[in-house]
């Protein structure tokens, strides 16, 4: 046909191209959040991945990291042989090592700290989604030196809840998205989790009649899209949220008929001040809890179902003792004056009549809209309910509270305000996800007290405290563990404290380590607090041998980190689409409200390196030091197949084993598990009957079905903790009762801040310092497509993120005669750091910011010299402090939350000075690897070949 | 010049984007990004991937912004994805010299011929949107395709037929179908919600539209107290059975 130009011309497009090879499901691990996938494979090679449509936690959809997921599988940034370090620390001079010289090697180490004194192995990993295994590997080494990154993640959102509602947000509890109106969003939550908060919004903000209100001192992300943005001050939100509940108790606003059902607001305390048991619960001679019943007026037993208990009154029991309900202490407090909105307002800069008014929208939406499911259910005491009446108003939280010094307290305080509109685990309102709820504290306790060679640890390091005596401190109330997790200073640290690990260990306090073992976590960059001396950490020497004052350093990570040049022994670890895992109910679960949920990954494509994955060397080195359940009678390894035989034989307790789902009859390891997994999209999920869907915490469905799954050692109901008994019997500690005392030096802290009911407090560094020097606060988010991901070197990702700036409000640049692209000093109390400047609007006017984790150091990360990240970007980690400053004592503790040791990341205050525009930010570190990177000048990803 | 289909196309492939939901996690450019890198205008090159200035094609861009009125003091914060709108009266066909860049008249896609691009940009400049993407590397125009080659794609199950950045929406912001069609679920969903199109006064007629923020309930009024700090006893003749 010839050419006619005035015709539109069409070339011949081909509609239904080939789309795969092969599609293969598994896990993605781009962050956290743990989506099902499909991975489309065309000659052998990942073509595409997308979201799997079944999976519970994504269905279908996939964020901006999954997506990329293909940059980061084939990253130039990937280790690619074991490494043995030739010249000293940080100069990323190595040479590269057999696997079998790289593991004798390590298991001579790891044999003789196990020989000497196991607790001279400190165990840390960071982004470890297998903390089941690792867990129980170091329990079998037996040292008590173990955790993950919860500690400077969000512990104190985690044992808030865990020790309040036996439960928390993200794995443990979502918002009802099906029913909720009114939605509150607490700080950066963003991506704790990334899909299904995303899904939630979208689903939310469909309906009408909803409202969203982002409590956030910065306007991005979600708080972009709230209906209503609250742009507080940092570290504020526990006199917000006071307020709030001021206003509700004032107006009577409460649920009363949820605290008497569900919590232990009725119970009676212990009104006898300076005696052992003030302010503890009275208690039948069986331990039964009391509370004061209004028709026969009298002490009557708290979990019966027929009483009628009173919440308010003075009262005594018939031994004399004076005796007050829960409730009334709590009110008192929260209807005083140190929580009316006038004096919130001037702390958190939101104005009296905010307060005032969101109060009212939440009792409106709790109150007046309620909403009624026909699902009917029997209650814990047998009594059937024809129907699920629901509060709807959901709220979620994560990092941006809990990241302060203060965040224990104030995440409490969140869940008071749910318990008190009756918005938790009932239509509309926070939902648990199965194995929760469970009791406040679940679960086991620590140990590790003792530890002697050879000898595993009598349970696992990682427990919830319920009183002093569960500590791991001597009889001088000495740490017995390297992060002091569990000590005076911080008694329910439940994570542990991996940001004081390298400090302590360098220090020799409270002893000195042989081993340091970590897996997947940048210490040596940005997850450490104070970089500069972590550094030297990591690099002083003893005067007198010469060694490494931490002696050795084993590191796995798939990627060339920071930290891996500052590592002894390198054991480079596959990415996420080469390896088995398993997202386990045992560990940080998957589930759903709807129903328990597990899931594995599969390999969908081999190494094409000589790597292998973390978990199967782990079991390898067990097998090498002969560790308990690691090997046979014969000493052979018990797991010949590693991770996945692993997986599918190895039994916790009888019939509970890493994998929920396609057990073997009587639960007994089935061969085909596995298969069944991959047949299913790499994911189980069992959905709870319809009578079980609310009211977990006391619904007899529910209780029995977790019963028989042995999530929960009876079916008794699980009582909601309004007021923390656990907290009270530290309190006594520090007043001198017991046997189990603090030091002296801690006792004021202890007395101080082991409160049985929440309340708010300045954070602690902004208390030392001078508000005059200081007079910001400074924090840090991560960008959406890059939250909780390994990711900032990502191909695509970075050419959406490659620079960070110090973002501030415009009357504050202003102020500082400061525009877009001026530099500025960001001064801390610890030390400064030149980063370049962006102004907005949407931000708090005493807040700066920026985006974390984009700062790299030169030559990190397969990265080129120039790249900006190196090169502008900066950190504020540099100059947040790892210690606060020196009491009058001396005495320096860690920047951190008093009671769960959180890493205090957004309490950080400073000042900005304008400076000249640079080139560069400060401080520049130099280069951690010696070679230049190979330069890769153009991808041309998906060509036609 | 080229010229637009002689009979107007009936059907209008298009996408509808909710400004109220899209979070801005661009989610939608990277996914489409890594379809299309293999698909019809494959690859979607980046240049200079791991250094000082990393640069690439996408057919999808989200930009972050703040809105701030003359006498407004917040102002807000708006995320707002950007791809090709595959115009009625699509500025970027007249103006292509080759034929190269047309518009289907089975269905209004836009699309980009490669074998007969001749890389002259004219197209970039006549787009008012600046969704056009220049491949350095290949010497052609590329551009969103509406995943032409998914959406049709009988070896896909026939509800994954919609374009990558649709699919993986988390927040179900995109959404996909005829625009020709005013009962479609698309056009339904523009009309309830007052879906407008973007820079009218170009007159390029785009397909696709924009949803714009919707209303927020009105506040209820403040709480009236009940009772101060020192009235809790009052709570003591509540009798509430558990």
């Amino acid at each position: 046909m010839a050419f006619n130009p005035f015709e539109t011309p069409q070339e011949d497009v081909p509609l239904s191209p080939p789309v795969a090879d092969e599609v293969k499901p598994t896990t993605c691990y781009m962050c956290a959040c743990r989506c099902g996938i499909r991975v489309y494979l065309k000659d052998g090679k990942v073509k595409y991945i997308d979201g799997n449509p079944d999976h519970p936690v994504n269905k279908g959809v996939l964020c901006a990291k999954g997506s990329a997921g293909i940059m980061q599988h084939y990253s130039p940034a990937r280790l690619t042989k074991p490494m043995l370090r030739t010249g000293p620390r940080g100069s990323g001079e190595f040479q590269e090592i057999e696997w079998e010289d790289a593991l004798k090697l390590a298991t001579q180490w790891l044999s003789e700290a196990r020989h000497s004194d196991p607790k001279k192995l400190a165990f840390f990993t960071g982004r470890d989604q297998s903390q089941s295994l690792t867990g129980w590997w170091a329990t079998q080494f037996g040292t008590p030196n173990y955790a993950a990154h919860g500690g400077f993640c969000s512990v104190n959102m985690a044992a808030a809840g865990l020790y309040t509602i036996g439960g928390s947000f993200w794995e443990f509890g979502e918002p009802d998205w099906d029913h909720a109106k009114y939605f509150m969003l607490f700080g950066v939550a963003e991506d704790h989790d990334s899909n299904p908060i995303k899904m939630g919004m979208g689903k939310l903000k469909g309906r009408d009649g909803t409202k969203i209100v982002s409590v956030n001192p910065v306007r991005t992300g979600y708080s972009a899209i709230a209906d209503e943005w609250v742009g507080i001050r940092p570290g504020a939100d526990g006199l917000f949220i006071g307020a709030l509940i001021h206003e509700l108790l004032k107006a009577e606003k409460v649920d009363w008929s949820y605290l008497v059902r569900y919590t232990n607001a009725p119970w009676l305390v212990i009104n006898d001040p300076g005696a052992a048991d003030h302010g503890l619960f009275a208690r039948t001679r069986d331990g039964k809890p009391l509370a004061w019943d209004g028709r026969i007026k009298g002490a009557v037993e708290a979990d019966l179902s027929d009483i009628t208990p009173l919440l308010a009154g003075d009262y005594i029991l018939d031994d004399g003792r004076r005796v007050i309900p829960a409730f009334q202490l709590f009110a008192q407090r929260f209807m005083g004056d140190d929580y009316t909105p006038e004096r919130a307002a001037d702390i958190t800069g939101i104005t009296a009549d905010t307060i005032r008014r969101i109060a009212a929208e939440l009792a409106e939406v709790a109150f007046e809209q309620e909403i009624t499911l026909d699902i009917p259910w029997t209650d814990w005491a047998g009594r059937r309910q024809d129907k699920m009446v629901g509060r709807p108003v959901s709220i979620h939280a994560m990092r941006g509270i809990s990241a302060h010094s203060n965040g224990f307290h104030t995440c409490r305080m969140l869940h008071l305000l749910q318990m008190i509109l009756g918005a938790i685990d009932c239509p509309g309102g926070m939902r648990y996800k199965p194995p929760f709820p469970k009791p406040c504290p679940p679960g086991p306790l620590p140990h590790g007290l003792e530890t002697a060679p050879f000898t595993p640890l009598s349970g696992p390091p990682i427990g919830n405290p319920k009183r002093p005596e569960h500590l791991l401190v001597d009889q001088n109330g000495n740490p017995a563990r390297i992060d002091k997790a569990y000590s005076w200073e911080n008694p329910l640290s439940i994570h542990g404290l991996m940001h004081m690990v390298l400090h302590n260990a360098w220090k020799g306090d409270p002893y000195k380590i042989d081993v340091l073992f970590m897996y997947m976590a940048n210490m040596a960059w940005n997850s450490a607090m104070n970089v500069p001396d972590t550094l030297k950490y990591l690099t002083d020497t003893d005067a007198e041998t010469g060694d490494y004052k931490i002696r050795h350093f084993i590191y796995s990570d798939a990627y060339y980190s920071e930290t891996v040049a500052y590592a002894d022994l390198i054991l480079p670890d596959t990415t996420y689409l080469e390896r088995w895992d398993c997202i386990s109910l045992l560990d940080r679960p998957i589930s759903e409200a709807d129903g328990p949920a597990d899931s594995i990954r599969q390999p969908v494509v081999e190494p094409d390196r000589d790597v292998r994955p973390f978990q199967d060397v782990l079991l390898d080195l067990g097998a090498r030091l002969g560790l308990p359940g690691m090997v046979d009678e014969d000493y052979e390894p018990k797991y010949p197949g590693g991770y996945p035989d692993y997986l599918v034989n190895h039994e916790r307790a009888p019939g509970i084993g890493p994998l929920a789902g396609w057990r073997g009859e009587g639960g007994k390891p089935n061969p085909d598990q596995l298969q069944k997994y991959i047949e299913n999209g790499c994911f189980w999920h069992e959905k709870l009957p319809e009578s079980a869907l609310y009211f977990k915490q006391a619904n007899r469905d529910y209780l029995d079905y977790a019963k028989a799954k042995g999530w929960i050692a009876d079916a008794a109901p699980i009582i909601l903790h309004l007021y923390d008994e656990t907290l009270q019997t530290f309190r006594l500690a520090a007043e001198g009762h017991g046997d189990h005392q603090p030091p002296d030096h801690l006792r004021d802290r202890v007395k101080d801040y082991c409160d049985p009911l929440p309340f708010w407090y300045p954070p602690f560094e902004e208390a030392a310092v001078e508000e005059a020097a200081f007079p910001l606060s400074a924090i840090t988010q991560r960008p959406m497509h890059m939250y909780h991901s390994w990711g900032s070197q990502n191909a695509w990702l970075r050419q959406i993120t490659a620079r960070n700036a110090l973002y501030m409000h415009r009357d504050l640049a202003a102020a500082h005669d400061l525009q877009d692209d001026d530099w500025v000093w960001v001064i801390s109390h610890h030390g400064r750091i030149k980063a370049p400047v962006k102004t907005m609007t949407g931000v708090n006017r005493h807040t700066v910011w920026t985006w974390n984790a984009i700062g790299k150091r030169k030559r990190a990360w397969g990265l080129a010299d120039n790249a900006p990240e190196a090169k502008e970007g900066f950190l504020l980690n540099h100059v947040i402090s790892d210690l606060l400053p020196e009491r009058e004592d001396g005495y320096r503790y860690a920047n951190a939350d008093p009671v769960t040791g959180q890493a205090a990341w957004y309490d950080l205050r400073v000042r900005i000075e304008k400076c000249e525009r640079a080139e560069a930010s400060e401080p520049q570190f130099p280069p951690v690897k010696p070679k230049r990177n190979r330069r890769v000048p153009i991808l041309r990803f998906g060509a036609k070949s | 010049m080229t010229s637009l289909p002689k009979n107007p196309p009936q059907k209008k492939l298009g996408l509808v984007i909710d400004l109220d939901i899209c979070v801005g996690c661009h989610a939608c450019a990277v996914h489409c990004k890594e379809w299309n890198t293999s698909g019809h205008s494959a690859p979607l090159t980046d240049t200079d991937p791991y250094g000082a200035e990393p640069s690439g094609v996408w057919f999808n861009r989200v930009h972050s912004f703040e809105v701030i009125g003359e006498n407004d003091e917040g102002g807000r914060t708006v995320h707002f994805p950007k791809s090709c709108l595959h115009c009625d009266d699509a500025p970027c066909v007249t103006v292509c010299p080759t034929g190269a860049s047309y518009k289907r008249e089975e269905d209004g896609i836009v699309l980009v011929n490669a074998d007969t691009c001749i890389g002259c940009k004219l197209c970039s400049w006549a787009c008012p949107y600046g969704a056009r993407e220049y491949d350095e590397d290949a010497g052609v125009m590329k551009k969103c395709t509406l995943c032409v080659d998914k959406i049709y794609n009988e070896n896909l199950p026939e509800a994954e037929r919609v374009p990558a950045c649709v699919s993986t929406c988390p927040s179900n912001a995109r959404h996909f179908g005829d625009l020709g069609n005013p009962d479609s679920e698309v056009s339904q969903l523009v009309a309830a919600r007052g879906g407008y199109d973007l820079m009218p006064e170009q007159g390029c007629k785009p397909v696709n539209k924009y949803l714009p923020p919707r209303e927020t309930p009105p506040a209820p009024a403040f709480l009236e107290p009940k009772m101060d700090a020192s009235g809790i006893l009052g709570w003591v003749d509540k009798l509430l059975s558990r």
